[in-house]
């Protein structure tokens, strides 16, 4: 049952990756990667990080595809034209990538072996009481530093965006 | 596993069909209420008080032609409403409404699945929720529907955020993220439920604010403001689709007012324990509007309440009798008080609707991020500081 779903959702994940690359329309694109989004959910439950799937749908599949359609909606942006492709990309294109993911799931596999936890350094599990227990407890630091450095990417984007006064 | 299944399946069943049932009476009511408010009867014709006038709303609304304007973007053009109406129906498999009851033998939760992360389930579903509204306005190539879309998605976003704010206080005090165990946690009396055990009246009428504009009523209907928008986002859709729209509302509606139930109010548990007779008030109310509706048919105000009235007067004393069964008690008290909360806090989505001029579109957003927000962060703060000085 957990192979036939991780299958049928990676899958998802897959065909709906390389959708947004192939579609011409912004908007097409940006539901392809909410697609991506949700279906890479699923694969986090699968893992029985619950809290981490929960918060990919709320935070990438909600909250920042959201904006990214919103912009994309406002800005009124049309299709894509087709631009003239190189002699070289053409020829190069389809080995280079093949032996990119070769090489990827070549050194994957030799790190982590078959029967491999999934942790993130010295962390493992993923319900909302390991990770709130983790962020507050071994990861404090970096924790606050990137609330601050969001903070300031904050500021920094509404000094940019202000109008200047007269 | 095999009982586990069809159990499931039953329950699915009903749960879909009562939803139904209540999502198209939901609207009658709506409609009643409103008219009263207005002094007007509301819908009188289509069966006795207009209690068929869904039925009819709903052959009307299959019949009409579904019309595909020629300058849509097809594909998300269709796929819009069906994602805003499996959104909003998916929530409430989650909603749990009575607690373990025992049916021939089998033990069952009056839940469809209880999940450990629920409210955050529900919370992620919702958010999913603003693509239906949102393509629907743009795949239209209407500036009407762009608008409104726009104007949705951004309404939806702002609010999101003292939404989930408010959700934090009571999950602090009842530490957990199962809907279920939520609702045990604030068992007993009156005084267990958040809202008055840890001091929630903040963050639940921030609650309720923030969820009359998540799911776009009035006073925060902007994304479809008549006199500005047309019908907004939903203007090229005709038939099943607008009604996919409609309904979709209508299910946000009772989702949030699920959530208010049990984040706030206790869910399915009665105000005071059953040792003291909480279990006789639903038998005392039905009993008291039927002999109510009987004595008014046999002294009928106008000629047509001698035939209306005691029919009624009789379904409503039946039912009081129906709570008295031993055997039926164990489900249906719990259902009862968590009917009675759900509804009125729906009554309230009603009311304020029909009291409450629509906001201004500046005045809205200005609202969520000034006002709402910084009082949901102080209220979130407040709590936990409270909880980490008295535990």
């Amino acid at each position: 049952m957990e192979l036939i779903l991780f299958l049928v959702f990676a899958g998802i994940a897959v065909v709906a990756a390389i959708n947004v690359v192939v579609q011409r329309h912004p908007i097409s694109s940006a539901v392809s990667l909410i697609a991506v989004m949700g279906s890479l959910a699923v694969l986090y439950l699968l893992l029985g990080a619950e809290f981490i799937a929960a918060a990919q749908v709320i935070v990438y599949a909600g909250a920042i595809m959201v904006l990214f359609v919103f912009v994309i909606m406002l800005l009124n942006a049309g299709g894509e034209t087709k631009a003239g492709r190189s002699f070289v990309a053409s020829l190069l294109g389809v080995p280079v990538l093949v032996a990119l993911l070769a090489l990827l799931a070549f050194f994957t596999a030799r790190i982590y072996p078959r029967d491999t936890e999934v942790h993130f350094g010295g962390f493992r599990g993923g319900t909302a009481q390991s990770v709130g227990r983790a962020l507050f407890t071994t990861y404090l630091l970096p924790f606050e530093i990137t609330s601050i450095l969001i903070l300031i990417a904050i500021v920094g984007a509404i000094v940019l965006a202000r109008k200047e006064l007269e | 596993m095999d009982s586990f299944i069809v159990i499931s399946l039953i329950k699915i069943f009903v749960v879909f069909g009562a939803l139904m049932t209540i999502l198209a009476y939901l609207q009658w009511v709506e409609r009643k209420v409103i008219a009263h408010i207005q002094v007007r009867p509301g819908p009188y014709r289509v069966g006795p008080h207009g209690l068929l006038q869904p039925l009819a709303d709903v052959i009307k609304l299959i019949t009409k032609e579904d019309l595909v304007p020629p300058y849509v973007n097809k594909v998300l053009y269709l796929a819009a409403p069906f994602l805003a109406i499996t959104m909003a129906l998916l929530s409430i498999s989650v909603i749990p409404f009575g607690p373990k009851i025992q049916v021939a033998g089998y033990q069952t939760w009056m839940q469809l699945t209880d999940l450990n992360f629920g409210v955050l389930f529900i919370l992620g579903i919702s958010s999913m929720g603003v693509y239906g509204i949102a393509l629907a306005g743009w795949s239209s190539n209407n500036k009407y529907a762009l608008l409104g879309g726009l104007r949705s998605s951004a309404q939806m976003i702002s609010y999101e955020l003292p939404l989930s704010l408010a959700i934090a206080a009571p999950l602090l005090i009842s530490n957990t993220l199962s809907l279920r165990k939520l609702v045990e946690t604030q068992d007993g009396w009156l005084w267990n439920w958040n809202l008055f055990h840890g001091f929630q009246y903040v963050s639940f009428v921030i609650f309720i604010i923030a969820a009359f504009a998540e799911t776009n009523r009035v006073p925060f209907d902007l994304p479809e403001a008549e006199n500005e928008l047309v019908a907004g986002f939903h203007t090229e859709y005709s038939s099943m689709k607008f009604a996919s729209f409609f309904m979709a509302e209508y299910a946000n509606m009772i989702t949030v007012s699920c959530m208010a139930v049990l984040l706030f109010l206790g869910g399915w548990v009665a105000p005071w324990p059953a040792a003291y007779g909480s279990g006789y008030v639903p038998v005392v109310i039905f009993a008291v509007a039927g002999v109510i509706t009987i004595w008014r048919g046999l002294n009928p105000r106008r000629k047509r309440d001698r035939y209306t009235f005691p029919p009624f007067g009789v379904v409503f004393l039946i039912v009081a009798a129906v709570f008295l069964v031993p055997l039926l008690q164990s489900a249906l008290l719990p259902l009862f008080w968590f009917c009675a909360k759900t509804g009125a806090i729906l009554f309230l989505f009603i009311w304020i609707r029909g009291t409450l001029p629509r906001f201004r579109y500046d005045q809205l957003m200005g609202f969520a991020w000034k006002v709402l927000f910084p009082v949901a962060m102080l209220n979130l703060l407040a709590t936990g500081l409270a909880i980490a000085v008295f535990s």
